[in-house]
């Protein structure tokens, strides 16, 4: 294919940002299930406070997208 | 829009493929509205538009929902009073009980509860067939329940433990003294009254937003492939139209976590202002 792809490199760079929150999201639910596996009548106070520290890091994801969105 | 909306892809001699952006949520007001007005220095249509439309809706199915659940009150509950007696017992307990604590939840399990579900189903509209539109991929829908909720979580914490007492109780850190807190007492008043609000409505709409977006970009990259590209490009098409289908149940998933965040960290907010003093 004779193609050309014109874009911004905002994507690249979001795809970049995202990374940091994928590790922390998966390390909070590694910790999340092996915490529920040692200790499952835990589980119901361990499962807000995972799903805290999910959207904690997940902010920064949103962050970075704002701002390549916002960025040009 | 930016620059991020603006990508397109040309093929041999075929039309070229604009992937989309923020401008496929852009809808036309129902009825088409063509007076305009300037606000904020941006250009706005006057109009009634489907996501207004949604809201109505949802707030509608939602109250008649939860009426006719409960109206029968028996003490062997039927189907329909199951349903809503669970529903119910989820936002009370594992939403107000369990995080508010048992002293002091009673009083925002309307709100909790309220909240769930106007934004589940808010969400859950974007998976529904004819009307797949995540309502709350409109930012400004969304930054009415953050305010909303920002009143709220300050409005219960001065009342309890006055103006004063609760900027000390939200802005001065327990157990740290001394030159550390010029440098504490900035971040976490920026941390608890100005940045809690914008990413409260950030996080809900980004992954609404973000979510519809990708649905899109399956669902016509895969027609353009199969379609204009054709030959060898097809069967990527197909499998771009069978990750679509993959993606979509991953956003029902998320569309109840978002809900269930939302509601969360409102009622973490709101214990938090509860708290006593350290």
């Amino acid at each position: 294919m004779d193609g050309t792809l014109n874009g911004s490199l905002n994507m690249i760079g979001y795809g970049l940002a995202a990374i940091g929150p994928g590790i922390g999201i998966g390390l909070i639910f590694a910790a999340y299930i092996s915490g529920v596996a040692r200790q499952p009548e835990a589980q119901s106070r361990l499962q807000s406070i995972a799903i805290l520290g999910f959207a904690l890091a997940e902010a920064l994801a949103i962050i970075g997208i704002a701002l390549a969105f916002v960025l040009s | 829009m930016s620059a991020i909306g603006s990508v397109s892809i040309r093929s041999e001699g075929g039309e070229s493929f604009h992937a989309p952006g923020p401008a496929d949520f852009d809808l036309p007001a129902i009825g088409g509205g063509h007076d305009t007005f300037t606000m904020f220095g941006q250009d706005f249509v006057a109009g009634f538009t489907k996501p207004m439309l949604q809201i109505i809706v949802s707030a509608l199915v939602i109250f008649v929902f939860f009426y006719i659940a409960s109206r029968k009150r028996a003490m062997v509950p039927g189907k329909l009073q199951f349903v809503g007696e669970e529903a119910y017992g989820f936002a009370r307990n594992s939403l107000g009980r369990d995080i508010i604590g048992s002293h002091d939840f009673a009083r925002f399990v309307p709100y909790l509860f309220t909240l769930f579900f106007f934004i589940l189903l808010n969400n859950l509209f974007a998976t529904i067939p004819f009307i797949q539109f995540p309502t709350f991929s409109r930012s400004g829908m969304v930054y009415g329940l953050a305010i909303l909720s920002w009143v709220i979580y300050n409005a219960v914490g001065i009342r309890k433990h006055g103006f004063v007492g609760y900027l000390k109780l939200q802005c001065v850190p327990a157990g740290i003294g001394g030159p550390m807190l010029l440098l504490l007492i900035p971040l976490e008043f920026m941390s608890n009254i100005l940045v809690r609000p914008v990413t409260l409505a950030l996080r809900l709409f980004c992954n609404m937003f973000a979510g519809h977006l990708l649905l899109i970009l399956f669902a016509l990259g895969g027609e353009y492939l199969i379609v204009e590209m054709g030959g060898a490009y097809a069967p990527v098409g197909v499998l771009a139209w069978v990750l679509f289908i993959l993606v979509a149940f991953l956003e029902i998933l998320i569309q109840f976590l978002q809900a269930y965040v939302f509601v969360l960290l409102n009622a973490m907010y709101i214990q938090g202002a509860l708290a006593d003093e350290h």
